[in-house]
């Protein structure tokens, strides 16, 4: 009887319902923790670790290197994998250490058997080095060399090392500079010249006064090149004047050039806010810088740049679109048959697979449209294509159309939704159907346009598939924006945190250190769209308050 | 709140009204409004049946009857509002100033500019006052700013609302309370100075002291304006009206000097009406 009277009550509903968003939410929150534990801890510069790794009949090596992981392996499939191994335990617990020394070593990560490990200790003097090139170096400092004559030994080579380091990174900087910069801008106007000049050869025109000025032009550029290459010669040879000298685990000594170290620490002998300060700095890095070593290292500023940029043109692109389309068949088309399929043709294009939008926009805009630009107005750059390969402007159109049926649909709703007295008072002090629309319901509307585009947002930044066949790269040259004439460059290839995941997940020939970049990079894309959407719903609420009164 | 009072006492001084209607007679007057024989279907339903009617200028006529009778239609009719009805037809004629409002070259937007109209609620748009009344100044291109500020306050002024939102002119009109909405829609149907208002029951949304405001109003506006009201209220009618027609079943039965409607109603329908026996 109490059990019928407490079903007829309705609290078992509630508990249900109440227990399906309890288990959506911990799903949600969960999925944001993982992420964020294992990309956030990497950065974290944790403690190098130094022990003696005997496995029986072999000699006993040093191994240095952070521990990364653990788990527990069976001890049959060991014994299946060769070890001769005696324990009573069923289970024996192993370690992967990043050994890092990829070039002395060969690889990166070890794994290390528990029973075979002794004399664990963490040297406060183990010294790290993060390198443009083969990946981290853990090891001991012995010395510093200046064009290979001894500088300095011992002790005393760290807070020299610091110094100089800091010089070679100083010099990095400017020698970036000037590549990425003044030589950059130079190929752009070389290559610019070249297509002058290809143009006069296409016209016909054969005006020696033309001619002689791009040739001047040329040479004026080329002389600039010549002198920005001989500074830089300099810049290389001072920046190549450093070296250092350090003993990695198993003894040998190797030589280091300053020119190709990034940053150095002892992770060892860094208290609790020097590790803080560079576990921003490290983050600082990641969010600022360009990639590295295959994406693997370094930074991934250029896929935010590229994902926030894309996000905008098809957000520019795709709410006048939608807006246009819905006012039409929402005031203007005759309702009917023709316009209910039309309504169900768009509720399913939202529905289409992704990958098929790709490979539309890769046959029809890249192929047909940027194809036809090309011969229209780049004959100069022809065979090399201009707009007939994908690029940022093709991968922002797909993903809009892509996303337009969510607009078009958001935005009917809203026009539905107003009143239809206020469309009468406005008529009735002699507005004609158009005035009405632009004065009075268009901007009521907004907010439902904003939600449109808010969802397009959601929608658009998340999604990979369709990109890769339209223009997004691995890694790209250069930003679509830039200081070059005409600052956008929409024919460009862009890189994209969505892609960037996939990339060095799956397709990077250093998986292990790849993967708490791919946690970090994921994270980073949720934090991206998350923005986005704020500062839309931050508009659009902006926008609400001044309709409030009618909402009731 | 000393305006809202002058207000109320001015508002009850009404025999004074009754008594002029009283010697007005249709044949003395000039002709705005003339439907002739106009018949309207909804898709196949026939809402209106052969309406003649002559209203004249600067006179308040009132359209009085049962609910569904067709008297806010046939309203709609004088300045085409049912044109937005997809399914509606309209036979007959009417015509402004001896000119038909349903020829082909009437342009629609022209014809509302002549003759304004205000809703059974009211309908502010969602901007500050002061947009809602120069709305449709800045439709008819109106930029300079000193003629839509004096537009403005005449416009309020002849609604008796500018005392009460002189100091927020700029505040959201949907912040007005719904006597003072209604008195803001009427200033902004008046800003454009038509020829004709069209009121659609526009008290009946309203409490009794706005009513009264509304009332006086239309009273003081039908010097200017020529004045078409539809009630439901037929006391309203006789306060207000100084003709009054009663409409049943989509017929005009019977239109004349609102006192002899009221007092010596020639057909026995009104009779009936009028002294409550349906409706």
């Amino acid at each position: 009887m109490m059990m019928r009277d407490w079903f007829k009550s309705g609290a078992p509903w509630i508990w249900l319902n109440a227990a399906a968003v309890s288990a959506s939410l911990i799903i949600v929150l969960g999925l944001l923790i993982l992420i964020a534990v294992r990309g956030l801890g990497h950065f974290w510069p944790s403690d190098v670790m130094q022990v003696d790794y005997t496995q029986p009949g072999e000699p006993t090596i040093r191994i240095i290197g952070e521990e990364t992981d653990e788990e527990l392996v069976l001890l049959e499939n060991l014994h299946a994998a060769g070890y001769q191994l005696e324990s009573k335990k069923l289970r024996i617990k192993r370690y992967l250490a990043k050994t890092g020394n990829r070039d002395v070593l060969g690889s990166d990560f070890r794994w290390l058997l528990d029973p075979y490990l002794t004399n664990k200790s963490y040297p406060r003097d183990i010294m790290v080095l993060e390198r443009r090139e083969w990946g981290n170096f853990y090891g001991y400092l012995r010395s510093i060399k200046e064009n290979g004559k001894l500088v300095v030994e011992g002790e005393q080579s760290w807070p020299v090392l610091q110094e100089r380091l800091q010089r070679a990174l100083d010099i990095f900087e400017q020698i970036r500079d000037i590549e990425k910069g003044e030589i950059g801008d130079i190929n752009y106007a070389i290559e610019e010249l070249r297509l002058d000049k290809r143009r006069l050869e296409l016209d016909n025109d054969t005006n020696p006064e033309k001619h002689q000025a791009i040739a001047d032009e040329r040479k004026r550029l080329q002389a600039d090149y010549q002198g920005l290459q001989k500074q830089l010669n300099e810049l290389y040879g001072q920046i190549n004047r450093d070296s250092l000298t350090a003993e990695v685990m198993d003894g040998q000594v190797v030589d280091i050039p300053l020119s190709k170290v990034v940053r150095t620490y002892r992770p060892n002998d860094m208290g609790l806010f020097g590790k803080i300060g560079m576990y921003f700095s490290k983050l600082g890095e990641f969010v600022s810088d360009e990639p590295r070593e295959a994406n693997t290292e370094g930074g991934i500023f250029p896929a935010i740049f590229g994902t926030v940029m894309m996000v905008f043109i098809m957000s520019l692109i795709v709410t006048p679109f939608g807006v246009v389309a819905a006012v039409y068949l929402r005031e203007y088309a005759k309702q009917g048959a023709l316009t209910r399929t039309i309504r169900i043709a768009v509720n399913n294009l939202a529905g289409v697979p992704s990958i098929v939008y790709g490979v539309f926009g890769l046959g029809f805009f890249v192929y047909f449209l940027g194809g036809n630009i090309d011969q229209l107005f780049y004959p100069e750059a022809l065979p090399a294509p201009t707009y007939g390969t994908p690029g940022i402007l093709w991968s922002s159109l797909t993903l809009a159309i892509l996303t337009v049926p969510v607009v078009i649909v958001a935005t009917e709703e809203g026009l539905s939704r107003i009143p239809s007295a206020i469309r009468e008072g406005s008529l009735a002090l002699g507005a004609t159907k158009a005035e009405t629309l632009w004065r009075t319901v268009l901007p009521m509307a907004t907010p439902a346009m904003m939600t449109g585009m808010i969802l397009a947002i959601a929608r658009a930044a998340g999604e990979v598939a369709p990109l890769m066949l339209v223009g997004v790269v691995k890694l790209a040259p250069s930003l679509p924006l830039d200081g070059n004439w005409p600052f956008m460059h929409l024919d460009r290839k862009f890189m994209h945190l969505g892609f960037h995941i996939y990339d060095v997940g799956f397709q990077s020939p250093n998986v292990e250190a790849a993967r708490p970049l791919v946690y970090a990079t994921a994270l980073l894309l949720v934090l991206v769209i998350i923005l986005l959407n704020l500062a839309a719903i931050y508009i659009r609420n902006h926008l609400r308050e001044r309709y409030k009164g009618l909402e009731s | 709140m000393a305006s809202q009072q002058n207000g109320l006492t001015h508002g009850i001084n009404l025999d004074a009204i009754e008594r002029k209607q009283g010697t007005r007679d249709l044949n003395n007057e000039t002709i705005c409004l003339e439907a002739k024989s106009l018949a309207l279907f909804y898709g196949d339903k026939q809402a209106l049946k052969d309406i003649n009617i002559r209203l004249p200028e600067k006179r308040v006529s009132a359209f009085i009857g049962p609910s569904g009778c067709g008297k806010s239609t046939l309203l709609r009719c004088f300045n085409r509002m049912n044109d937005l009805v997809d399914s509606c037809r309209v036979e007959g004629d009417i015509c402004l100033d001896d000119e038909s409002i349903y020829a082909k070259k009437v342009d629609v937007a022209e014809l509302r500019r002549r003759v304004g109209m205000v809703f059974q609620k009211p309908n502010p748009f969602p901007k500050s006052i002061y947009e809602n009344v120069a709305y449709g100044l800045r439709l008819q291109g109106v930029k300079n700013r000193s003629t839509t500020d004096d537009a403005v306050e005449k416009s309020l002024r002849g609604a008796a609302l500018w005392d009460e939102v002189k100091d927020r002119l700029h505040d959201n009109a949907l912040g007005l309370s719904g006597g003072q909405q209604q008195r803001l829609v009427i200033a902004r149907a008046i800003a454009i100075e038509p020829e004709v208002l069209l009121l659609d029951e526009p008290a009946s949304a309203l409490d009794p002291i706005s009513t009264l405001k509304i009332e006086e109003l239309i009273h003081e506006l039908k010097d200017n304006y020529t004045i078409v009201i539809v009630t439901h209220n037929m006391q309203q009618a006789a306060r207000v009206s100084d003709y009054t027609a009663f409409m049943y079943l989509g017929e005009l039965i019977e239109f004349g000097n609102t006192d002899a409607i009221f007092t010596n109603p020639k057909m026995k329908q009104t009779e009936d009406y009028i002294t409550g026996r349906y409706g």
